[in-house]
Formats: structure tokens, C-alpha cells, sequence
């Protein structure tokens, strides 16, 4: 599609549903071509390519609403998709709370975000396979206990992202990502008779130049499932729990879930009502930020025409803001933080910009160093974690600390406690802050958990 | 011919030669087979939040996927519309993975009668039946509000999917199928002197509104939300540690899913990354357990008249009396292992490649008395509703997470205790099923699988059983005194 056709489609769509009767309405349209390999053992698993392309309407008849979408651009189709959201807003409900932003909200970043870099598109087929094929060699060489692979992968994509509303705001912005990953597996002894583990590891950017090297990816793969061979099952104890980078940003995604608008508004967190309260311990702030360049949570408006910022969230332990878009803004009284995110269906939510938990200054290694016993988390898995009440329960694996070191790994563990009293017990963070994904956060040290085993 | 073979043929134009056209195509690079799986699905949601119809969407997605297999190697491509010039694109793509001279320059096409039908769901004509689908909305949440002051929040959302699917391949058979699916869920917080508790519930499958009409009315469904919200209003701190666990029937079949499930789908055990590869004949489970994946069965949600490469689903045992049977099945790994088809290669829509995955997986109904059972532990854990589960294929760990469980003292259920995530190693924890009762259910119809990014819905049946030991993740250590 061209340059501006996809504009063009989404701006007659709205034109037409204001002259079809709607009080108000606004469209999103996407498009992008993806891309991604999976190669095994050397040798290609699957080649995968396609162009897609989205469109979803949104109209109002004074405080109700409804939407339809479709990948079918035929005026036909569009005609239909028109007609059948302005009849589905007929049966919804008035809600005080629904509507577009207020016009004087709307606007965008102008500025350059870094969110496409034509290095990702230009890369050959040749060269994007290779990426792959040089992470998993990485990896099976590393050691003779890596005995299989499950696989390496390069993904790539490009796209772009139009939103119109029938108060004259006109955004697009393109973007790009690409990633590669290697998932190895490794044996005790190298051999039959002893367990299988896997582990992982990926790059991922939105410029193909700043990805690590699949080599690295590879070593680090297969360093991070090394370290899990020859696991043991504890016993049950309270210990102090040192979170690695990944699973710190897990932690925080249910902060992220906590800080939600529509959280809040239903009370359906156990963080509602404790804005300018201190939710956790001092050394612990949080921000989202739209504006990081090249972020991939970046974005130069939100999915309601907002203009990215940046939110503190919580500042040396006290809760600032919540993450909001237009209707749970409404709710609660408070303006917008441009945290609109839509999908082809249903109304606007709440989604994380470049959310990340600020570095402190202890080094992982200082925060080990200073535990008689306890657990270095290295995965969590599960979904045993209940924004409303902040209870939490997941399965893990680490390396259990003994006397300051990285004594051997532990398996079939479980890590529990309470997000709300967690966040309290924060008693070291880490220097090592990346970004890796929309959330991130450094090495984190908890006490108070339970750590389940035999 | 079926109605979804006219579907495409009428709505779309597609004509035979169309069809033998793109699959010549996608085989012009080489390659031992190539398939086509067009697609057109309608869906329709609806968010009841406060009270209020907030949210009322419905949405086209038509596309056609193309499939090339050559040895281990798969291509594909999709287009996102049935214009004949994007899917021949599409087929070009796919026919990249293979290097070598055409196969075929033609291909005879022929109908493939469908054998049975286990949805027989009539297709709403006209518009749909919004105002009908909105009741069902109002009355639970009317129901959950009913039950008790203390519900504070409803939130109910209504999904629906009406599919239609024609897949062709190099041998030229057509099949078609339709595969409605609806899906109500409720969940609901209550309130009381500064505690909270939550609860979720629903129910669905290959049905028709209709469904709603007898035992699966949506106060039954609206209640049991209520209930579970209100019961976790007086949790206490769950137990940790390893301690004997009974699952009650239905939902918890969720630890089959993950436990069992996922480490017999035939991609990781033709690859031999799975904690079951090379397991085959073994005893893996106590001689009590008999664990079925069944895509047949009538109205499921994770049943199905073929799978998403043409295959008729069937009865796959999995492991019987405790010794490992099977794996589950698709057409690039049966062809593979030189096993046979079990109709499990399934795909979340055009825009994804087929895998093993599984329908509905199950244990078959033991002799005991449930209350037997509980009688039977003197400390434990008594598990009646399950979130989610997750686990590591080839370290064999698996967790499934307790939304309602009691700890159980001297034989009886007692105090209700916080959500837990329960843990254990799936080669090894249905070794320690020392009961099974007699008391079968199936899930009520609103799991959804992922894996590798791909969703597809499944359902999940058990019934009461007892493990002897498991790990709990609590916040409270018991020691073992406490808890044998």
C-alpha cells in the first residue's frame, strides 16, 4: 500500500461515519510485512513471510459506542464495517466516561523517536537466516553437554500505525524490530540417563545494527542452561530472593498491572487508593517513558491521539500517577497520561510505554555477596499472581546462595508472598538496568518470600 | 458439498481451477507436499462492566495460509484478503523453501463427504442476535450481584466466532468445515472490611445460544463467580511445601493439560527435547491413571470435525493404566516419525503454520468414592478451581495455579486458603495418583491453549483425584509433621 493510502482509507471511513450520523469517530489502521525463520540444528525448520494490513472504526452516538474491524479494504467491506458498528452503538449503553479526548489533549511528539530504521527491511533473506544459523552454532559449540537444540529463530518486521479521529487529528508513524533468539538444550554428563534442560536467550531492537552478535546470544544461551544442570529440589524456607534482570521485569509487569487505570478505577488493584501514599521502600522509582529513542515501547502518540511524556510512577517509594487513557481518566478525575493502547476490538485500554524500575547502585554480585542464604531467581513460570489482592505464587528455578556465592541450581521450587508487601522489602537494586522490551528493570533484592520446595 | 465449501466457492468466486492453480504454484520450486487453508471468520464481543454495555465490537478476518513441506522444512505465507493475485504471491513465497524442478503441473480436485458433524450449530441468518446475546449479558450480571451485598464489581464479557475453513492439498481432497464458538465469562470481585476476593467462571463451546437456555444458564455461571469471590473473602495463608493434594473434578484436569499434555505432542519428542522423548511403553503413571486427548466429543469446545490440515480428529490414549501410549500428532511430524495422523495439527488462523496440539484431554473415571478420598488424608490440600498452568517441555516442571482450595484436616475440608501455584515434574507426579474417583467432569468450556504464540481453545476433564505428594507454593512452611 501506499505511502498515504492507508490515511487516506481511514480518514474516509470516519468522514463517513460523521455523515452516516455518528456524533463522533475515529479509525486505526495498520499495516506491515513480517518475516521470521526458524532454523534447528543448522539446517531450516521454517521460512514464514507475509504483508498484513488491519482497519478498526470506532463511532459514538452521543455516550454510547461500538467498534468493527476488518482486513478487507473492498469499499463493500467498509461500507458493512460502517454500518454494523453504528448499529451494534445503538444497543450499548450511555456512559458518562466514554468519548474522544478532549481537543485541546490531542497532539504528538515531533520529534525523531528512532522507531524505524530501514537497516531491518533491507537485511536479505540470506543474511537474516544466517543470524539465526550463527546463534544456534554459538550455542551447540559451547560446550559438550549441549546436546540438541529446540531451535533458533530471527524475526523481523516493519510497519505502520495511522490513527484519525473526527476532531481533525491526523497521526502516522512507522516502525521497525527485529530479534534473534536460540533456545539450546543440554544433558548432565552429556549423555542418556541424565535430565534434559533448556534455557534461552534473544536480542531484540528496532535497528538490525544494534542487535548483539548472534554469537553472544548463542554463549549466553548457552551459559544460562549450563548453570541449570544438575538441579535439586530444597526444602521449604523464608529466605531472602535476589531476582535477575528478566524475572525483575516480570515483577514489575504486575506493578504495571497494579498502576492500570481500569485497575484502579474498579478497585480491582492493591494499589487503588494509595496515590501519594509509599507503596514500596525508598530506594524503589518507577517511571513510563514514551520519548526513550528507539524504545521498543516508544511511540510519538497513543492509540486516543494523546502525545507521549513521561509518568514518574512511583518516586523513592511514593506513588505519583497512575497509567492512564481518556475514559479511566474520566473515572477517576484525573487527566490522561497517554497510556491508550487498542487492538482490532473493543474500546481503548491501558498499556505500558518504556516502563522501567530506575538503576540503583548495588551490583548484582555485592547484593549475592551479601546473603548468608538465599535464592538467585533466574525463571519464574505460572500466572499465580492476583493484581486485586497482590497475592503471589509462582514456580521458579535458580541457583541457591550459599555464604555469598552461587552454591547449585534448584528446581521445582515455588516463590510466594504479596506484591504490595514485596515492593516494601525491596532491599537492593541493582546498577545492571537494560532495555530489552517495553518493561524493564535491574537485578532486585527481596526479603519476605517463601521459597516452597520439598 | 457443504455449506462452507458454497461459502468460498459463492462468496468468493473460488473456483476449482483457482485452487489447483495456487497449489501448482507453491509446489514449482520442489517439495513433497503444499496445502491451502482459507479462512473467513466473523467474531463478535461484548464487555458488560458496572452494569453498563461498554464495549460491543465485530470484526472480519478472511485470509488463505499456504503451506510448503519439503523434508523437515516448512514455508508459508498468507494473504489477508481472497484476491487470487495475493494468494499466488503467497504460494510463490512458500515455494521458496524448496530448491529443485516442479512437482506437479496439475492437480485433480475432489470433495471430501464429511463423516460426522459434532457441532451442528444452525447459522444465525441475517443480522445477528444482538438484543438476545445482551440478556444473557444483563442476567448474570444481575445474578452475581444478587448473590451476596458484598460482590462490589461484575465484569462480564461475551465472545463468539463463527469459522469457516476449506483446506486443499496436493492430493487434491477438499475439505470444509464450520466451527462456531461462543464463550461467556464472569468475573467478580467482592469486598468486605478492607479484604477482597475474586472469582471467575463461564462456560461455552461449539453451540448455539441456546446453550444458555437449561443448566448452563448464565445465574448458574454468575453464581459460582460469586460464590468463589465471596469464599476467598475469609482466606487464609496458603501452606507451602510437599504435602498430599486432591483435585476436585473438572477445571483441575488443567494439571493433565500441563503435566502430561504438552510433553506428548510429537514436535519435541521427534526432536527428542521433551521430558517424554524416547518414553514410549514406559510406566509413567500409577496403574490407576488413563489419560484420553478427544476431539470428538459433541458441542466441546476443543472438539473438532477435522483439524486444521484436514485430518478427522479422533480418541488419542495417551497413557493407559499408567504406562505412556501415544504421542499427538500432525501431518509434517507423523510423517516424520512414520507414526500415524491423530488428527491434532491445529493453527490459530491463516496467518499461522500447524502444529501438535491438543482438543480435550482427560482422565477416565476410577472406582472412588470421592468422599472417600478426602477421608483418606489426614493433612493436605484440597484444590477446587485452577487459573492457568505453564510449563518447561523439556526439564518436564510444570505449574498450575489453585484460584479456590481448602487445606483439608483429619479428612475434611476446612479453611479456604489463598491462590497457590501448585508444582511438580510431569514424568513422575502421576506416579504418586494413589485414587481416582468416580466423579468425571469436563471443564465448563473457556480454556485457551497458547504455544509457540499461537491460541487455540481446549478443554480439560478430571476427575477427583489424589496425589500423594506435590509441592505447594504458599506463604505459610508446614512442617512435615503437620502436613503428611
Amino acid at each position: 500500500m501506499s505511502e498515504n493510502q492507508l490515511e487516506q482509507i481511514a480518514k474516509e471511513l470516519v468522514e463517513g461515519a460523521v455523515h452516516a450520523g455518528a456524533t463522533a469517530a475515529e479509525a486505526l489502521g495498520r499495516e506491515g510485512d513480517e518475516f521470521s525463520v526458524g532454523v534447528r540444528l543448522g539446517k531450516i525448520e521454517r521460512l514464514k513471510e507475509a504483508a498484513s494490513k488491519s482497519l478498526s472504526l470506532r463511532v459514538f452516538l452521543g455516550q454510547r459506542s461500538a467498534s468493527a474491524f476488518t482486513s478487507d479494504f473492498a469499499p463493500d467491506s467498509l461500507a458493512k464495517l460502517l454500518r454494523r458498528a453504528l448499529e451494534m452503538a445503538r444497543a450499548t449503553s450511555e456512559d458518562p466516561a466514554s468519548g474522544l479526548p478532549e481537543p485541546d489533549l490531542l497532539g504528538q511528539y515531533e520529534g525523531d523517536l528512532g522507531l524505524y530504521s530501514d537497516d531491518v527491511r533491507q537485511m536479505t533473506t540470506e543474511q537474516r537466516i544466517d543470524m539465526a544459523r550463527r546463534a544456534e552454532a554459538a550455542a551447540l559449540e559451547a560446550d559438550p553437554r549441549i546436546i540438541n537444540s529446540e531451535g533458533a529463530s530471527f524475526e523481523a518486521g516493519v510497519g505502520r500505525k495511522v490513527y484519525v479521529n473526527s476532531l481533525e487529528f491526523s497521526g502516522a508513524y512507522a516502525s521497525s524490530y527485529c530479534a534473534v533468539s536460540v533456545t539450546p538444550v543440554a544433558q548432565t554428563n552429556g549423555g542418556p540417563g541424565g535430565n534434559l534442560e533448556r534455557d534461552y536467550w534473544y536480542s531484540v531492537s528496532r535497528r538490525a545494527g544494534a542487535l548483539d552478535s548472534p554469537e553472544s546470544v548463542g554463549r549466553r544461551a548457552a551459559q544460562r542452561v549450563l548453570r541449570r544442570l544438575g538441579a535439586r529440589k530444597i526444602s521449604t524456607r523464608k529466605v531472602p530472593v535476589v531476582f535477575d534482570p528478566e524475572t525483575a521485569a516480570s515483577l514489575l509487569g504486575h506493578v504495571f498491572e497494579a498502576v492500570r487505570g481500569d485497575s484502579i478505577y474498579r478497585k480491582a488493584s492493591f494499589l487503588a487508593g494509595k496515590l501519594g501514599q509509599r507503596v514500596s521502600s525508598e530506594n524503589v522509582t518507577v517511571v513510563d517513558d514514551g520519548l526513550r529513542p528507539g524504545g521498543l515501547g516508544s511511540r510519538p502518540f497513543d492509540d486516543e491521539g494523546i502525545a507521549s511524556g513521561v509518568t514518574p510512577v512511583i518516586v523513592k517509594g511514593v506513588l505519583q500517577n497512575y497509567l492512564l487513557n481518556c475514559y479511566t481518566a474520566r473515572k477517576l478525575g484525573l487527566r490522561t497520561t497517554g497510556n491508550a493502547v487498542r487492538g482490532l476490538a473493543g474500546t481503548p485500554g491501558v498499556g505500558p510505554k518504556n516502563f522501567y524500575l530506575k538503576a540503583g547502585s548495588n551490583s548484582p554480585e555485592e547484593m549475592i555477596r551479601s546473603l548468608k542464604e538465599g535464592l538467585y531467581v533466574t525463571e519464574l513460570i505460572g500466572f499465580g499472581v492476583n493484581v486485586v489482592t497482590g497475592d503471589y505464587s509462582r514456580g521458579a528455578a535458580g541457583i541457591w546462595i550459599e555464604q555469598g556465592e552461587l552454591a547449585y541450581p534448584v528446581a521445582e521450587i515455588t516463590v510466594a508472598g504479596n506484591v504490595g508487601e514485596l515492593l516494601q522489602q525491596i532491599r537492593g537494586v541493582g546498577s545492571d538496568l537494560e532495555f530489552r522490551g517495553p518493561i524493564a528493570a535491574p537485578t532486585l533484592l527481596v526479603e519476605g518470600l517463601t521459597v516452597g520446595g520439598a | 458439498m457443504s455449506h462452507s465449501d458454497l461459502f468460498f466457492f459463492q462468496h468468493y468466486g473460488v473456483t476449482h481451477e483457482d485452487l489447483a492453480r495456487y497449489l501448482v504454484e507453491a509446489i514449482s520450486e520442489g517439495g513433497e507436499y503444499a496445502d491451502l487453508y482459507f479462512e473467513h471468520t466473523t467474531t463478535c464481543s461484548i464487555l458488560l462492566d458496572e452494569s453498563l454495555v461498554k464495549a460491543a465490537s465485530e470484526g472480519i478476518a478472511a485470509g488463505c495460509g499456504v503451506r510448503v513441506i519439503a523434508g523437515e522444512q516448512t514455508g508459508y505465507a498468507y494473504s489477508d484478503d481472497l484476491s487470487p493475485t495475493r494468494i499466488l504471491t503467497a504460494a510463490k513465497t512458500a515455494a521458496r523453501i524448496a530448491a529443485g524442478p516442479a512437482r506437479v503441473s496439475t492437480v485433480g480436485l475432489s470433495t471430501v463427504e464429511p463423516t460426522h458433524n459434532f457441532y451442528p450449530v444452525v447459522l444465525p441468518t441475517g443480522e445477528p442476535n444482538l438484543g438476545q446475546k445482551l440478556e444473557i449479558l444483563f442476567r448474570a450480571d444481575k445474578a452475581a450481584r444478587a448473590y451476596d451485598p458484598r460482590i462490589s464489581q461484575v465484569r462480564i464479557t461475551y465472545g463468539e466466532q463463527a469459522r469457516h475453513i476449506l483446506l486443499v492439498g496436493l492430493d487434491g481432497k477438499i475439505t470444509t468445515d464450520f466451527q462456531p464458538l461462543v464463550r461467556l465469562s464472569i468475573s467478580t470481585i467482592a469486598e468486605a472490611e478492607g479484604r477482597r476476593g475474586t472469582g471467575t467462571s463461564g462456560g461455552g463451546g461449539r453451540v448455539s445460544l441456546e446453550y444458555f437456555d437449561g443448566e448452563h444458564s448464565p445465574e448458574h455461571f454468575a453464581r459460582e463467580a460469586a460464590r468463589q469471590a465471596i469464599v476467598q473473602l475469609e482466606a487464609k495463608e496458603a501452606p507451602a511445601g510437599e504435602m498430599a493434594v486432591v483435585l476436585g473434578p473438572g477445571w483441575p484436569g488443567i494439571l493433565l493439560h500441563e503435566a502430561v499434555g504438552h510433553g506428548l505432542e510429537a514436535d519435541f519428542n521427534r526432536k527428542g527435547i521433551s521430558a517424554f522423548s524416547g518414553r514410549r511403553g514406559e510406566r509413567v503413571a500409577s496403574a490407576l491413571c488413563t489419560v484420553v486427548d478427544d476431539g470428538t466429543i459433541p458441542g466441546r469446545r476443543g472438539s473438532l470435525n477435522v483439524d486444521d490440515e484436514g485430518e478427522p480428529t479422533q480418541k488419542t490414549v495417551l497413557i493407559e493404566n499408567g504406562f505412556l501410549r501415544g504421542y499427538l500428532q500432525d501431518r509434517l511430524n507423523a510423517g516424520l516419525m512414520k507414526a500415524t495422523r491423530t488428527g491434532n495439527g491445529r493453527r490459530e488462523s491463516y496467518e499461522h503454520i500447524p502444529m501438535p496440539r491438543m482438543t480435550n484431554t482427560y482422565m477416565l473415571a476410577g472406582q472412588d468414592a470421592p468422599e472417600d478420598i478426602l477421608h483418606s488424608v489426614r493433612r493436605g490440600l484440597y484444590a477446587a478451581h485452577f487459573g492457568g498452568g505453564q510449563v518447561d517441555i523439556t526439564s518436564g516442571k510444570f505449574v498450575f495455579s489453585a484460584s479456590e482450595a481448602y487445606l483439608i484436616e483429619d479428612g475434611r475440608i476446612t479453611a479456604p486458603v489463598r491462590g497457590a501455584t501448585l508444582i511438580g515434574d510431569g514424568p513422575t507426579v502421576l506416579k504418586h495418583v494413589t485414587a481416582v474417583g468416580h466423579d468425571l467432569e469436563l471443564d465448563p468450556g473457556i480454556g485457551t491453549c497458547g504455544k509457540d504464540g499461537q491460541s487455540v481453545p481446549v478443554g480439560v476433564g478430571i476427575p477427583t483425584i489424589k496425589i500423594s505428594r506435590l509441592t505447594v507454593g504458599g506463604t505459610t512452611p508446614r512442617t512435615v509433621e503437620n502436613f503428611t
